[in-house]
């Protein structure tokens, strides 16, 4: 399998007051170009931290991260994040909140710098991809909830990053509105080629969206627990899947790993 | 006239997009009053309870002065400005001026003391917030110098520049940099660290941290340093005037004092509320027209 995105015994730990914290050990995990892969596994298990190496806003305390085969240093717009909670700078429209990172990426100097307008035109394309063309002039306390977390998505894909990673994108989101945007996801991912590796809670999410789902242990010192495939074909199509016996098996795989295997009572 | 409520009740897409912060999904516009009695009820709660209170303020004055022989009651008080007033702008003499110019005078003291205090107190605010070495270095400086009274930096400003205008200013300035500078301090240490996420996916230059991220986000600490910053100068610049004398409306306060004319003493107060009032206010206006484009 091609490595676009490798993580090679990649070990975390934390100093804090009480002494070092451990939260990841032993995390070999290999993602192809195109892919869709899913982090799964219960509350504080490391799934964040996991996340945040790969965006290189943390440093290992073990190991390297590879994306497209360069050592990940920093973070930077090749790997665009999506927040949990869309992090939209409340003082820019939507517009310009796309806009900022445009312009980091394709209109500052080290590559030919494109012109404002071709600027311009990129912004309006990320905002039509995610359907909120009309919302491009308002400000992100004039719109719901998932209308922010789009146009952060807008944001990470407009700067047309190698990897898309999310983090727990739809949490803060209410089902229905969770539905819809899981689906316009999967439609922007088939027509983008996007990488992506996703940080969710949600089995059903997880089992219809990825490629595969790789699920953690609990943490301290969490480790990749188990991988299960999901060989289901594209276009997913939610309503179809429920009585698909290969989805309900995938289910039932996390489901078991999850409450079984890595239960932990409620504290 | 018989005016029915309209009931408007939006479906479809609008009602599904419809954001969390606009009016729900049914709008249901109410008919105008049939009678003025519930739009004057409302301007009645709105003015009357600041009326009364002027009203009884006047009532207790008027009494004290009636009871006393030597404060001059309200009557005595409001002839005198009229005759004031009407002739704000008079020149005798370089120091007997109209009462307008001696308002003037006080105001541009204050202007340049605080456009000083700003110019040089809100950057270095802004380098103590974020250069945590350089606010450890500094914080016990400003700890220091901040209860010190505004008066006793007076003699000092009179040694350095000699001369009693830029003494006053002098004054202004030091006591009035305070605010600014520990309010914008506060406000860089106060962005919300989501913001500073994006900063960093972004890789974003300094420049734009600074003028994206960092300058919106701290405008309304820097606005209330701004308010509070003025309301100490415009105290400050009265009592600094008091000492120096000159044009301005601390020195005619004092002169007046010397020529025992105690109702211009009053008016005087009076002056010096009003001018801080309409001060406060018109800078409440603007920090409510910069926070009005965001909030988060």
């Amino acid at each position: 399998m091609q490595k676009f995105l490798s993580i090679e015994n990649v070990a975390m730990a934390f100093d804090t007051k009480r002494g070092r914290f451990e939260a990841l050990r032993d995390i070999h995990l290999n993602v192809a170009k195109g892919e869709f892969v899913s982090l799964i596994g219960h509350s504080g298990c490391g799934k964040s931290t996991l996340l945040n190496l790969v965006a290189g806003l943390l440093v290992p305390t073990q190991g390297v991260l590879l994306c497209a085969n360069r050592e990940i240093r920093g973070a930077g717009p090749d790997r665009g994040v999506v927040f949990q909670n869309h992090s939209l700078l409340p003082w820019l429209t939507c517009f310009d909140n796309v806009y900022l990172a445009v312009e980091r990426v394709f209109g500052s100097g080290e590559q030919q710098r494109e012109s404002r307008a071709q600027l311009r035109e990129r912004t309006h394309a990320a905002l039509a991809m995610v359907g909120l063309t009309h919302a491009a002039e308002k400000h992100p306390d004039e719109i719901s909830g998932g209308m922010k977390q789009r146009v952060g998505i807008a944001r990470a894909l407009s700067m047309q990053p190698g990897v898309l990673l999310l983090d727990e994108p739809f949490g803060a989101l209410d089902a229905l509105t969770r539905a819809k945007l899981q689906d316009e996801l999967m439609g922007i991912v088939q027509q983008t080629g996007s990488t992506v590796l996703m940080v969710t809670h949600d089995v059903d999410e997880a089992v219809l969206l990825s490629d595969r789902i790789v699920m953690l242990t609990n943490g301290p010192a969490a480790t990749i627990g188990q991988i299960v495939e999901v060989a289901l074909d594209r276009p997913r199509e939610r309503l179809k899947l429920v009585a698909n016996p290969q989805y309900i098996e995938c289910r039932r795989q996390v489901l078991e790993f999850l409450y079984q295997k890595q239960f932990r009572p409620a504290a | 006239m018989n005016i029915t409520a309209t009931v408007i009740e939006m479906r479809g897409p609008v009602a599904a997009e419809c954001p969390v912060r606009a009016a729900p999904a049914r709008l249901v516009v109410a008919p105008p009053p049939r009678r003025a009695g519930p739009m004057l009820k409302r301007v009645a709660e709105v003015v009357l309870p600041p009326l009364l209170g002027l009203v009884l303020f006047i009532g207790v004055w008027a009494l004290i002065a009636k009871t006393g022989d030597r404060l001059p009651g309200p009557g005595k008080t409001w002839v005198s400005a009229v005759q004031i007033f009407s002739d704000p702008f008079y020149v005798k003499g370089p120091n007997d001026q109209g009462i307008g110019w001696n308002i003037l005078a006080s105001l541009k003291r204050v202007g340049i003391g605080f456009g000083l205090a700003a110019l040089i107190g809100i950057p270095v605010g802004f380098i103590v917030g974020r250069v945590a070495v350089l606010n450890a270095m500094l914080s016990p400086v400003i700890s220091l110098l901040r209860p010190v009274s505004p008066l006793a930096w007076l003699p000092i400003g009179l040694l350095v520049f000699k001369a009693a205008n830029p003494a006053a200013i002098w004054v202004i300035f030091i006591s009035s940099i305070w605010p600014l500078i520990i309010n914008t301090s506060v406000g860089v240490s106060r962005v919300p660290q989501d913001y500073l996420n994006v900063a960093r996916v972004l890789n974003l230059s300094e420049w734009k941290v600074l003028t994206r991220i960092l300058l919106p986000a701290t405008l309304p600490f820097i606005l209330t340093g701004v308010r509070l910053s003025i309301g100490v100068a415009w105290l400050v610049i009265v009592a600094a005037e008091m000492l120096t004398g000159g044009v301005g409306i601390g020195f005619w306060v004092w002169d007046e004092w010397n020529n025992l004319n105690v109702e211009h003493i009053i008016i005087a107060i009076f002056v010096v509320g009003i001018v801080g009032l309409l001060l406060e206010q018109a800078l409440i206006l603007i920090a409510r027209r910069f926070s009005h484009e965001y909030r988060a």
